[in-house]
């Protein structure tokens, strides 16, 4: 793969705050996600909680694999990888 | 006569107005998302705390009478350190230091203009001093060695439900926890006891019954014009304390039943008040499907049922613990249902107009000032 590593988030996050695409320099997800809230202070707070952990029912993938370290965000990233950011199913 | 009345449910907020006709809803904003708790402020103010399903709490706040909301802090737990144990005593689980629900809102006192007090799930209180510009964690009360005797009840962890401002100082701040009793603080906040002797929990193994820390008092609140008298509904029946909740005596004769979750207090009259009682903690329904209000004007001597205005057959609503307000003359009294029915009253119980039926489940409902 080639260039720099892209993150996308799912649809349904933007009803509640405004998170485009954004393609960034990062070696591991917490490279990425850390430049991307440089850029979108208000997104932290709906993917990570209080212990910078992914909150419980969020979902992140990489490259169509599900992330190993959900508290230490230490999964790599290659140069061309594709972040996910979902929502879990949960309902009511 | 002018008045409005927010309703937190699990859908959203609604503002329902005074008419000529009678209550109507006149609103519906931040739709799709449960509202767990709201603040209503002067001039048109409202707060309400969303608990966003996947993406965590969040505070929405608007000073339009809810036409539009803007997003502000949320309190945040601070790091937990790697030595520090805390695991919920009966599940054996460790507490999150994560914010889970916004359980509680109040402002501060008159002389403290921009203090609010946010009680959370798992557990912390939150100070701010600056209108909800920045929350601070309440330390000393974190860190108490007694804090961590606390336990989930119908959440997974413990929550702060009521908080307190004593009228005479407001330095002085009361809580009531699910599962841990009423605690006290008279320095504002720097210190912190727990209170509530006499709460009794018959659920218990006999040697903890009586213990003060862990009670599951299920909601408490004080009256303005006679502060020494707190009101309880617990989960083992309904206490009142004549000395601010330092000390509570438990009432056990009521028809048709004690259990509950909601009370009120008359702002003016410390005998008055009102709950709305299910079967029992297995049963949470109302007793032979008939919805009532209960109303003591002796301070817990008697009780008479309300009745005119609610279903008296096939009823299964139950009233979460901050679905019930009174307004601050004392006179007009609503609460939601987790069925969705809303009702008020202008005579203090006498009759009840249901507003609507079909609202979503409803969490928290509170009179504008």
């Amino acid at each position: 793969m080639t260039g720099v590593p892209t993150i996308e988030f799912t649809p349904n996050l933007r009803r509640h705050v405004a998170c485009p695409t954004e393609s960034l320099e990062a070696a591991t997800l917490a490279e990425c996600l850390e430049s991307y809230f440089g850029r979108w202070p208000d997104v932290r707070g709906y993917i990570l909680d209080d212990q910078g952990g992914v909150r419980h029912h969020v979902k992140v993938t990489i490259d169509g694999r599900n992330i190993r370290d959900r508290l230490g965000l230490s999964d790599p990233l290659l140069p061309g990888s594709r972040v996910h950011v979902f929502q879990a199913l949960s309902g009511g | 006569m002018t008045g409005r009345i927010y309703a937190g449910t699990r859908k959203g907020l609604f503002a329902i107005d005074r008419k000529r006709s009678g209550w109507e809803i006149t609103k519906a904003a931040l739709l799709g998302d449960p509202v767990s708790m709201l603040l209503p402020g002067a001039d048109g103010a409202v707060t309400a705390a969303q608990a966003q399903g996947h993406f965590g709490v969040k505070i929405k706040r608007s000073t339009d009478g809810a036409e539009t909301f803007e997003e502000r802090p949320v309190p945040v737990y601070p790091g937990k350190p790697d030595d520090v144990e805390d695991i919920d005593p009966i599940r054996q689980t460790p507490v999150p230091w994560d914010l889970k629900t916004v359980w509680s809102l109040e402002t501060g006192g008159p002389d403290r203009p921009g203090e609010l007090w946010c009680g959370t799930i798992p557990g912390g209180l939150f100070h701010s001093s600056d209108n909800g510009d920045t929350w601070q964690l309440v330390e000393s009360l974190w860190r108490h060695e007694g804090r961590k005797q606390w336990m989930g009840g119908g959440a997974d962890y413990p929550g702060i439900h009521s908080i307190m401002v004593d009228p005479r100082d407001s330095a002085t701040i009361r809580i009531g926890v699910s599962c841990g009793g009423v605690w006290a603080s008279y320095d504002h906040g720097e210190t912190w006891s727990v209170e509530g002797v006499g709460l009794r929990a018959e659920y218990s193994p006999p040697e903890f019954a009586k213990e003060p820390n862990g009670q599951d008092v299920h909601r408490a609140v004080q009256c303005r014009e006679a502060p020494d008298a707190v009101w309880m509904q617990h989960h083992n029946g309904i206490f009142v304390s004549r000395d601010s909740g330092r000390t509570c005596d438990e009432i056990t004769d009521v028809d048709p039943s004690v259990f509950g979750f909601a009370v009120v207090v008359h702002p003016e009259d410390p005998d008055s008040a009102w709950f709305v009682p299910g079967v029992k903690d297995e049963f949470r329904y109302p007793v032979d499907g008939r919805l009532v209000a209960t109303r003591t004007r002796d301070g817990g001597k008697s009780f008479e049922k309300l009745t005119d205005g609610l279903p008296q057959e096939h009823s299964y609503d139950l009233v979460y613990r901050h679905g019930m307000d009174i307004d601050a003359s004392g006179n007009s009294i609503a609460f939601g249902s987790t069925t969705g029915n809303l009702f008020v009253s202008d005579d203090q119980g006498a009759h009840w107009q249901c507003v609507s039926h079909t609202l979503p489940p409803i969490y928290c409902v509170r009179y504008a000032p």
